[in-house]
């Protein structure tokens, strides 16, 4: 009995990016745009998406929905007569709490990429993991409400770092609470110097048709993918 | 539970290239970027890789700080937190030079020799 060494040089999440790259020709060939949504769990994506896509006739978007268990999110979608699809990460072992390129994967024959420009990915509510998976999305729009604390930019780096804008969700809710706006952006200006801010409001509806006017432009895609 | 994802990777990927050999070292470099917290990855790297090669298996982990590098001025610094404008002149053009890393460097393998009999 001896022992070998053996030389690797692999990125253990290959596996991952060669899965995404896969969704991400699929995405193309169709014609179809993708943004992932992230954010931690509360922060207000689906009731974004509720009232994103309310009466939106712009374009034609799709959904797909991930969350560890339940159809709840997908059920809200529905009702709004938007193509809608759910992912529930609990069958993988311990009831993943992202959505990585595999599962979305797995989606796909389900999702009518015929008939969409545009999917929108709602991930798992967290701030984490999401942010280390690629599933083939062209953007990433992550949410910060105002409720959470402004300096989430410094605890959780990778996430605000690797979005391309961020939707500060909530602002209705300024006027009760001391949050302090100038201080987040000085944080989120040190991880991602630069990165494009919108102020929305699902309840009151400030800022949803800034958000929207960024998503028909997302939705006309350059083709310019590595 | 982020930890637990990237460990089953550890072990997918050293599957991939021990073809079916007990593996006793498997020798990560993790970049500081990826937040990935080692005694945790440890902890699940255990538990995932039981009944595969990687049971009983050693994580070595080298942690390659991340370096940056300013495309307007060209100053090049060792990132001490999660700042990403140039310390020098202040710009946005940052490019990471390293500490994005989550690669298997090597693994080291048990051959099972057969016994030779001598005459």
């Amino acid at each position: 009995m001896h022992r070998t060494y053996v030389k690797v040089a692999e990125d253990v999440l290959d596996a991952n990016s060669t899965i995404a790259h896969a969704n991400r020709a699929d995405f193309d060939r169709a014609g179809v745009a993708v943004v992932n949504i992230m954010s931690s769990p509360g922060a207000g994506k689906t009731t974004l998406l509720e009232r994103t896509l309310r009466d939106f006739d712009a374009i034609r978007v799709g959904v797909l929905e991930g969350d560890v268990s339940t159809t709840l999110d997908a059920d809200r979608i529905a009702l709004l007569d938007v193509p809608v699809v759910q992912i529930n990460t609990a069958p993988s072992f311990g009831g993943e709490c992202h959505l990585d390129a595999n599962m979305v994967r797995s989606a796909i024959p389900k999702l009518p990429l015929d008939e969409i420009d545009l999917l929108l990915i709602e991930n798992v509510g967290n701030l984490v993991c999401p942010a280390e998976f690629v599933v083939g999305e062209d953007h990433r729009v992550m949410l910060w409400s105002v409720t959470e604390g402004e300096d989430k930019p410094l605890k959780y780096p990778l996430m605000f770092r690797t979005c391309d804008l961020v939707l500060v969700t909530k602002v209705d809710l300024l006027p009760h609470l001391n949050v302090d706006l100038d201080r987040f952006s000085r944080h989120l200006d040190m991880v991602h110097p630069d990165v494009p801010q919108l102020h929305v409001s699902s309840r009151t509806g400030e800022g949803i048709g800034e958000w929207r006017h960024w998503l028909e432009h997302a939705a006309v895609r350059e083709h310019v993918h590595a | 539970m982020h930890e637990l994802s990237l460990a089953s990777a550890v072990v997918d990927t050293v599957e991939r290239h021990a073809d079916g050999r007990r593996v006793s070292v498997v020798s990560l470099r993790i970049g500081t970027l990826r937040q990935v917290v080692p005694p945790s990855l440890e902890f699940y790297f255990d538990l995932v890789g039981r009944e595969t090669v990687c049971e009983d298996a050693r994580l070595e982990i080298e942690v390659v700080p991340a370096e940056a590098r300013c495309r307007a001025c060209g100053e090049e610094w060792t990132l001490a937190g999660p700042v990403f404008r140039c310390a020098d002149c202040g710009r946005a053009g940052v490019e990471i030079l390293a500490g994005e890393e989550f690669d298997v460097e090597s693994i080291v393998v048990i051959e099972e020799e057969p016994c030779i009999a001598l005459t």
